[in-house]
């Protein structure tokens, strides 16, 4: 865990990179919230201290959020990451492991499951999109043999079944009109 | 005897055949979740969150979620003894030496105290916000805007104190979550704000979907990421009962754990946390044998898991005297109470006396009942360990959609949980703590409103809030709590600059 940070030092004494990406791209995130934040607050009443409209409390929090991503962003040039260097960042995720090693397996298909339970529920209904969805989100593990993807889904929509339609007593519709 | 009374109307609420019933699946449901790798309290709960909200009775959800909670801890520091895996940050104290003596073969007496342990701390803690909560919650309602403005901010800047981290970072985290809770009506105005003309968005982000994606989703991708964290288990567990002189060595710890959680689970943000590092640094010191801790210390799991649990039960306090959540767990439970029609605050114990002192008294109920169901039932929370990752993340994400569907049956919000997921994901990969976020997010709609209501009052005046004696003390502790929070980062930097010197 403690190599990636190494490296990105390593690379920082080479010329003006960045000595944490984690800094960087969080401090980025930030700015771009708070800019998207800030103008579109501007489309609404600001009023005054005495009266503040719509507008004033988003644009003004949009403005600190600026500032503390400006101040993420400066800090990722400048001071090198407060973690220790050689041990484990703790389990809260912390401390962040950067973006060396992103695996876009797992990324995708869980956010394609996510997805396709979402476009697809209201037209198919609920067991077909539970079927689909855990079918999905299988495949974000490594090695993922079809038939035991295949078998997971099948446990998974027989046990929402029992648990969501016959315990709970939810009434959601099973087949959409998408089946008739 | 007021008390009295009042816990005899909690426990003919907590003791109805139905509520029974709801407590004990919630903490059974809550144990299993919190035995299995890589999701501590907060992810359980937001998870099983919506599966409450189909309940009729408010009182029975609310009960079931707090089972929840304190029954995924209680799972947590069973991985901590048994495979070094702590679910959260409080019961990584308990994984120096519980897991040291499970290695020894006592893991049987680890569990066992780290049981009897919670279960005295709450017995004893649920007593302490039984006498504590009513004259609190009487205080608060002479609060005016500008105390309760004062008051969210200290529990803001509070949470990140305690928290590990950048500040810059968990600070933007928590305005970050305000923006979030921005969007939808104003409530003075009635406009639709950052709404883009989407129906779904006026009535607001829907909170179970931001706690849903931000950590749920978002854990499950940091999982898959990064499965090497399993450490080799321990399969067997035998010797569960201890001897008498092992019992009579944890009173003391019990009795210390107890009181210091008790007091610090109110703080908020991660009081829990505190209190089980407090106890375990307090047992160490006046040990007669402080070289046995790290090498399996009966003590150092005993104090700091009673520590863990009073915390654990006294941080409900805040929630339901002022309405503050003081960490996320309690902010998930906040988004409980409003979708039950029910605002948190000093008045749900006038109105709904009910539910208030139900839910104290569940409370203990639920720790009778983990100790009753979790001392037999060990051999299956530990097959529960062996649960494959294949099988594990596909149910997580399949409970995760059904569940926010069932909300209103809007696909809208199973979207906004892809969106919070990818979001929350490469927030913590850079490194961002996620709670911040939720508190702001649940926080920030009560900021806004008691900043325009008492600079309305005031005329515009910005003085306001620190010309009146209680408003100014609680942004005075603000100020220091964020001091607290900027100091570490100074210090590890120094020592960072001081390795690297080397």
């Amino acid at each position: 865990m403690a190599s990636p940070q190494n490296e990105v030092d390593a690379t920082a004494r080479r010329g003006l990179r960045p000595r944490s990406d984690a800094d960087l791209i969080a401090g980025l995130v930030f700015v771009a919230f708070g800019v998207a934040f800030g103008v579109a607050s501007l489309g609404y009443t600001i009023g005054s201290l005495r009266e503040m409209g719509s507008g004033y409390a988003p644009l003004l929090f949009a403005l600190v959020l600026t500032g503390l991503g400006i101040g993420a962003i400066v800090k990722a040039y400048v001071s090198p990451d407060t973690h220790h260097p050689g041990e484990l960042p703790p389990e809260d995720g912390s401390v962040g492991l950067g973006f060396e090693r992103v695996h876009w397996r797992p990324i995708v298909f869980v956010v394609a499951a996510l997805l396709f339970f979402a476009l697809t529920v209201d037209g198919l209904g609920l067991l077909p999109a539970t079927f689909g969805t855990s079918a999905i989100a299988a495949f974000a593990g490594k090695g993922m043999a079809p038939f035991r993807a295949l078998l997971i889904a099948v446990g998974l929509t027989v046990g929402c079944y029992v648990v969501f339609v016959l315990l709970l007593q939810l009434r959601l519709p099973l087949l959409g009109e998408w089946l008739g | 005897m007021d008390l009295l009374d009042n816990l005899g109307l909690g426990l003919q609420t907590a003791l109805q055949w139905q509520n029974i019933l709801f407590c004990l699946i919630g903490v059974a449901l809550g144990t299993a979740v919190g035995v299995l790798p890589g999701i501590g309290p907060t992810a359980t709960v937001a998870m099983l969150l919506p599966i409450t909200f189909s309940f009729d009775e408010p009182v029975s959800a609310l009960i079931m979620l707090a089972g929840i909670y304190y029954g995924a801890q209680y799972g947590g520091s069973t991985t901590a003894i048994l495979i070094n895996l702590p679910g959260e940050s409080s019961s990584a104290v308990t994984a120096i030496d519980g897991h040291q003596m499970a290695r020894d073969g006592r893991a049987g007496h680890a569990l066992a105290v780290a049981a009897i342990g919670s279960f005295v701390a709450g017995t004893i803690a649920t007593l302490v916000l039984a006498v504590a909560a009513p004259p609190l919650a009487r205080a608060a309602l002479n609060f005016g805007p500008a105390e309760y403005f004062a008051l969210v901010v200290l529990g803001l800047i509070a949470s990140i104190t305690l928290a590990s981290g950048s500040t810059v970072k968990a600070l933007a985290m928590i305005v970050l979550g305000i923006l979030l809770g921005t969007v939808g009506q104003d409530i003075y105005t009635g406009t639709p704000r950052f709404t883009f003309g989407i129906r779904e968005l006026y009535s607001g982000i829907n909170f179970v979907s931001v706690a849903v994606g931000v950590f749920g989703v978002a854990e499950i991708l940091r999982n898959l990421h990064d499965p090497q964290r399993r450490t080799k288990m321990v399969d067997k567990v035998t010797n569960l009962w201890p001897s008498r002189e092992v019992l009579r060595s944890i009173v003391g710890p019990v009795a210390r754990g107890t009181g210091l959680g008790s007091v610090l689970g109110v703080l908020p943000g991660g009081g829990h946390v505190l209190a089980s590092y407090a106890s375990y640094a307090v047992e160490k010191r006046t040990s007669k044998h402080p070289e046995e801790f790290g090498r399996g210390a009966i003590a150092g799991v005993a104090g700091p898991e009673s520590a863990n649990n009073a915390a654990a039960q006294t941080s409900f306090i805040p929630l339901l005297t002022l309405g503050i959540p003081a960490h996320p767990v309690m902010a998930l439970m906040v988004g409980a109470f409003i979708i039950q029609g029910i605002t948190p605050g000093p008045e749900v114990m006038t109105s709904e006396p009910e539910l208030f002192w139900g839910l104290i008294a569940s409370m203990w109920v639920g720790n009778l009942l983990l100790v009753l169901l979790n001392l037999p039932l060990i051999g299956l929370w530990v097959r529960m360990l062996t649960v494959p990752y294949s099988v594990l993340f596909p149910t997580i994400v399949t409970l995760a959609c059904i569940g926010t569907y069932s909300l209103g049956q809007n696909a809208f919000h199973v979207l906004a949980i892809a969106f919070f997921g990818l979001l929350g994901f490469v927030l913590l990969r850079s490194g961002c703590e996620p709670a911040p976020l939720l508190l702001g997010f649940v926080l920030g709609p009560l900021l806004e409103e008691n900043l325009r209501r008492a600079l309305l009052i005031s005329k515009g005046d910005p003085s306001v809030f620190l010309t009146r004696p209680i408003s100014a003390t609680l942004l005075a502790l603000a100020a220091l709590a964020l001091l607290l929070a900027v100091l570490p980062t100074i210090r590890r930097k120094r020592e960072t600059v001081f390795v690297e010197g080397e």
